[in-house]
């Protein structure tokens, strides 16, 4: 960028300060060579030592088995079409139920203290207990009822499970957010006659929404990732169909095809965020700038 | 008879132990234009906060155009309504456009048509040469801009009073006087207003009457030439002796 960019510019228009550009590319040119030498040499150096192991043949043959690997891709791709509708669907469900949350945490006055406390309570337990432990819970648990009329779908529970889990911690989110907002910008809707909820849901709640959005990412990544827990309770996706493709080729290349799916997923949208978390940095020290 | 816009008795506030307002008397007549001076910390915003029931007060009354707005059970929202507050940090919603942090409150406190909202304060923006402005973001407004939009922000609601608290005190020194014309065409056209402020050659031309505030208690009152050149108070004098060694009177 800086190679091409730079003569044009000083072409077109009047001389933007020449030197400063050049010396500038110099360092990051030398900066980009240093990167690139040290991570070979690590890398390099980790991998020699794994090769060099003395059961390295046994492992690679066990997971990093290649005719295994492209024969069991097709399948778990098709496999993961069900993890992608379970956080799809259960983020839908995050979103709004972790806001509804995080607001009647934030409700004033004695009136509301059974409220607060329950809202307290749920974010409490569904951050202590382990995910798994709720899959559980919940996928075999309440099925186990016989409740008539109460489904009995693994992925049912499966989206509730996730649901539940993920808005306690994302209610954490917009809490944060929430309490980011400066009291002045409510003390001014208030002093305009707005009521409390009026003041929340059209002075607040923007501001803390468009705060909270690279956090809130962060835990869709995560959410993702635990998508592969409600293996656990029969739902066959990909981490189970990996899991089945391994019992029927005595080999762990399938679990390996897992990691490297979601790597290919979640990557982009770990950059996305940056760039947003980037982006806002730029704009919130431009603000202070003025 | 000229009626009463705002009647404040025996108001008193505390912050835990610190007591910021210690019995408050203050009348404002219809279209009078007061201005409250004193030291920082003499409690002139927190008077100010009061009257537009911002803060809780711990007792005493206060009454706009007869209604007592301090009783159990008043209808916090509508009392606001009626009572504009300006602050010194402006507090504009940064982010609306200049257009919507005018006619929100309208919109969804008084339930004022958009169309008609819209209409209605640009013709307040033009009034006050914001009009230009209308999309703009409050931070790509100058100070005295958005002090502006603050300004006309309260006036879309239309109250009966209007109160501005050190409202040039953020502002770059060039940039004050724009704010204070606005202020003094408010006066000009009738509004009642009681002003907070250390400009003290703006309090002397506008103000019909100025209050001198003094741990939390007005200790002297009259019009600007009595207080600011003949004051009979020694802690007024000493006020003012200070702000003229600081060369702002």
């Amino acid at each position: 960028m800086t190679t091409s960019g730079g003569p044009q510019a000083i072409a077109g228009g009047p001389p933007p300060v020449p030197p400063v550009p050049r010396r500038r590319s110099r360092t990051a040119r030398r900066a980009t060579a240093i990167a690139v030498a040290s991570t070979v040499l690590v890398l390099g150096g980790l991998t020699w030592i794994v090769v060099h192991a003395p059961n390295w043949p046994e492992v690679q043959q066990d997971f990093l088995n290649g005719p295994i690997f492209w024969s069991s891709l097709p399948g778990l791709i098709a496999a993961f079409w069900l993890n992608v509708k379970l956080f799809l669907i259960a983020e839908a469900l995050i979103l709004p139920l972790g806001l509804l949350i995080a607001v009647l945490r934030g409700l004033p006055g004695p009136v509301f203290t059974p409220v607060r406390g329950l809202a307290t309570a749920y974010v409490d337990i569904f951050r202590a207990v382990p995910g798994l432990v709720v899959i559980y819970v919940l996928g075999f648990g309440v099925p186990g009822l016989g409740i008539p009329g109460v489904p009995n779908e693994p992925f049912f529970w499966a989206v509730v499970a996730l649901t539940l889990i993920y808005s306690a911690y994302v209610s954490e989110v917009y809490r944060a957010g929430i309490e980011s907002v400066h009291p002045s910008q409510d003390a001014a809707a208030r002093s305009l006659g707005l009521s409390r909820t009026q003041s929340m849901r059209h002075v607040i709640l923007p501001q803390a929404v468009r705060r909270v959005i690279p956090p809130l990412l962060n835990d869709f990544i995560g959410l993702q990732k635990d998508t592969v827990l409600v293996s656990f309770i029969g739902v066959v996706e990909i981490f189970r169909t990996a899991q089945i493709k391994q019992a029927a080729t005595f080999n762990f290349t399938p679990i390996i095809g897992v990691a490297l799916v979601f790597i290919v997923v979640t990557i982009p949208l770990a950059r996305f965020t940056d760039r947003l978390v980037a982006r806002d940095k730029a704009r919130s020290s431009a603000g202070v700038a003025r | 008879m000229t009626t009463e816009a705002l009647r404040i008795e025996g108001l008193r506030k505390s912050f835990g132990s610190l007591e910021v307002l210690r019995g408050i008397d203050l009348v404002v007549a219809e279209h009078e234009v007061v201005c409250l001076i004193g030291a920082s910390g003499s409690g002139k915003s927190t008077l100010l906060r009061c009257v537009n029931l911002l803060e809780p007060i711990d007792a005493g009354r206060i009454f706009v155009q007869g209604d007592e707005i301090s009783a159990e059970g008043v209808h916090l929202d509508r009392v606001r309504r009626r009572i504009g507050i300006v602050f010194q940090a402006y507090n504009l919603f940064p982010h609306m456009s200049v257009l919507d942090n005018v006619t929100l409150a309208p919109r969804k406190a008084l339930r004022v048509p958009s169309a008609q909202a819209a209409a209605e304060a640009t013709e307040l923006l033009a009034r006050f040469g914001l009009v230009d402005k209308r999309d703009e973001v409050p931070d790509r407004l100058s100070g005295g801009q958005q002090q502006r939009v603050a300004i006309v922000r309260a006036l879309a609601m239309k109250p009966d009073l209007l109160l501005l608290d050190e409202v040039t005190s953020a502002l770059d020194p060039e940039l004050v006087a724009e704010v204070l014309n606005v202020i003094r065409e408010l006066a000009a056209s009738g509004m009642t207003m009681v002003i907070a402020t250390h400009e003290m050659g703006f309090a002397r031309d506008i103000a019909d009457r100025i209050c001198f505030l003094d741990e939390g208690r007005i200790i002297e009152e009259g019009p600007p030439r009595q207080v600011l050149t003949d004051p009979t108070q020694p802690r007024t004098r000493q006020f003012l002796q200070r702000i003229i060694e600081a060369g702002r009177l």
